[in-house]
């Protein structure tokens, strides 16, 4: 098949209308989980077949598009899906958050903050927040018409029973505008802020389970938590090692088998931007003289 | 947590049920069913298995749906309820003791959790008050304190019966359905939940029925006594009265049924 035979991003002008109607229903209902008829996609389950569907219902040919994974633009799921729109869509492609009119990301939430009029598009895993807690999917939805989310404050208090404080540090879940608790897919507990009071779009796709959820401009988005046990984003207790960055999420990076680490951004872009500036880490004196 | 004692008025029943009838297709599940229930009183409802006994209190506790009939909870209409509400009272005022503690237990959860459901369920949001509670709670159904972070897949099927039991009662429900509460259990242990339950069922003046096949539950826990055979009741009163003068003839065959040691 020659490339002549897509039509541009892939998708059939038919697929992004259903696509595009599920997204606009997520908007008009945040959090709410719509069922969408989700495709097959040219690449396996879990790879971000969701997030891949709702970016090319996004996508128009004047877009910039940027994709990370966990953080990174230079791992092979970014790379590959990058590439991927790069040769069905042929629209421009950057590692500059600032830059991007649509990023696709999984688990993570860009340090740079998002401006409006861009949309961030997330690969979900599993969309239900409920789901290890009820296995029924009847019965959950049930509990989100009823709003009966008891069943997820039992799973946090769980964690401080076993482990004295939440141990949940992923996919940590929030309740969206008072009304419908959801899963933030599996972004670090630390990324939770920013999902609130954010200027970008932000659109859920979950491939393999058929949904898609969002989050509009400046949407009221709470981590859940107990009055004696607030939320609290946590990250490793380290500066980056490269920039020296205090405030960013840090990846750790097993260096030799005598027990050295490094600690680095796991957002790249951010951490490049900020060794271009002369900001320097720990290491980074070190290896230039290497 | 210090119990207040109820205000009970008798003269208006709290659970009244008048020509409750359930059909599955051409066959009857329990049919033209009526009794009122007042606070405080234990209603028994004994009959062989298939006699309709438990798609009575299924259709009374909300989870099938009657054909015909009435049901009035505390004055309001329990079948023109709005899911919402029905479910809302299902865990706050109601409580559902069912004959396998699995089937009532989370059994992937803590103990404290299992407990702590209802309370979190309806707004409670300190942790520390809520495991308080679960430990009073725990306390009073005699599983020792140092079990409250133990799964239920870790406790005999006495104390998993038991932990279901203070799951249930922790949001003190006025009014309790019971499906065989006892069934599965040794003798021993059998007799050590009767008697608590019969307690708790004093200290806090709940208002209970309960579905058996065992008539030595009921003669210990039940007031009154309703006796079904093939969907319709056949006999009801005092549980002693008859129990020791059975008058329809299923009964008689019921009580002369009972082995003697």
């Amino acid at each position: 098949m020659t490339d002549q035979a897509y039509n541009f991003a892939y998708l059939d002008e038919q697929t992004k209308r259903m696509i595009r109607r599920a997204i606009l229903k997520g908007i008009a209902v945040p959090g709410y989980q719509v069922p969408f008829a989700s495709r097959e996609m040219p690449m396996p389950y879990g790879w971000g077949t969701g997030g891949v569907q709702v970016t090319s219902a996004c996508l128009v040919p004047e877009d910039r598009l940027k994709v990370i994974d966990q953080g990174a633009d230079d791992t092979t799921n970014a790379v590959s899906i990058r590439k991927f729109f790069q040769r069905t869509a042929g629209v421009a492609v950057t590692e500059a958050t600032a830059e991007a009119t649509v990023i696709q990301t999984r688990h993570r939430i860009p340090e740079t903050p998002l401006h409006e009029g861009q949309i961030l598009v997330y690969q979900v895993p599993i969309p239900e927040p409920l789901r290890f807690l009820e296995p029924r999917e009847t019965e959950t939805r049930k509990m989100h018409e009823l709003e009966e989310y008891g069943l997820m404050h039992v799973k946090l208090y769980e964690d401080i029973a076993r482990h004295g404080t939440i141990a949940t540090s992923y996919a940590y879940p929030v309740k969206v505008e008072g009304r419908y608790v959801m899963d933030p897919s599996p972004i670090p507990k630390f990324d939770n802020p920013k999902l609130g009071q954010n200027p970008a779009i932000q659109l859920f796709g979950a491939g393999r389970e058929q949904r898609i959820y969002a989050l509009p401009p400046f949407t009221e988005v709470v981590s859940l938590d107990f009055d004696d046990h607030p939320f609290e984003p946590s990250k490793a207790p380290h500066d980056c090692d490269l920039c020296g960055a205090r405030d960013s999420y840090l990846d750790e990076v097993i260096t030799d088998d005598r027990g050295g680490r490094m600690f680095v951004c796991s957002d790249t872009d951010f951490c490049a931007g900020r060794q271009a500036d002369g900001h320097r880490g720990r290491l980074s004196a070190v290896e230039a003289v290497q | 947590m210090t119990m207040m004692p109820r205000t009970i008025t008798t003269d208006e029943p709290l659970l009244a049920v008048s020509g409750l009838t359930k059909r599955y297709g051409a066959r009857i599940g329990c049919a033209d069913v009526s009794f009122d229930l007042y606070p405080g009183e234990v209603l028994g409802i004994v009959g062989e298995s298939g006699s309709g006994k438990s798609t009575l209190l299924s259709c009374l506790s909300g989870h099938l749906r009657p054909d015909f009939g009435r049901i009035t909870y505390d004055a309001r209409d329990v079948l023109a309820m709005g899911e919402t509400e029905r479910r809302r009272l299902g865990r706050t005022d109601w409580a559902y003791v069912h004959q396998n503690p699995r089937d009532g237990l989370r059994m992937g959860v803590s103990a404290g959790g299992n407990v702590g459901e209802r309370l979190m369920a309806i707004g409670a949001r300190h942790y520390g008050d809520i495991r308080d509670k679960a430990a009073d709670w725990l306390g009073r159904v005699e599983i020792a304190a140092d079990r409250i972070d133990d799964r239920p897949t870790a406790f005999s099927g006495g104390m998993q019966q038991r932990l279901q039991i203070a799951r249930n009662l922790v949001t003190s429900p006025r009014l309790v359905f019971m499906d065989e509460p006892t069934g599965g259990l040794d003798v021993s242990v059998q007799a050590r939940l009767l008697d608590l339950l019969r307690g708790l069922v004093r200290d806090l003046g709940l208002s209970v029925i309960i579905v058996t096949h065992d008539l030595a539950v009921v003669r210990l826990l039940a007031h009154r006594l309703m006796v079904m055979k093939g969907g319709r009741v056949v006999e009801q009163g005092l549980t002693d009265q008859v129990l020791d003068d059975p008058q329809h003839a299923y009964t008689q065959l019921l009580v002369s049924s009972v082995l003697q040691v």
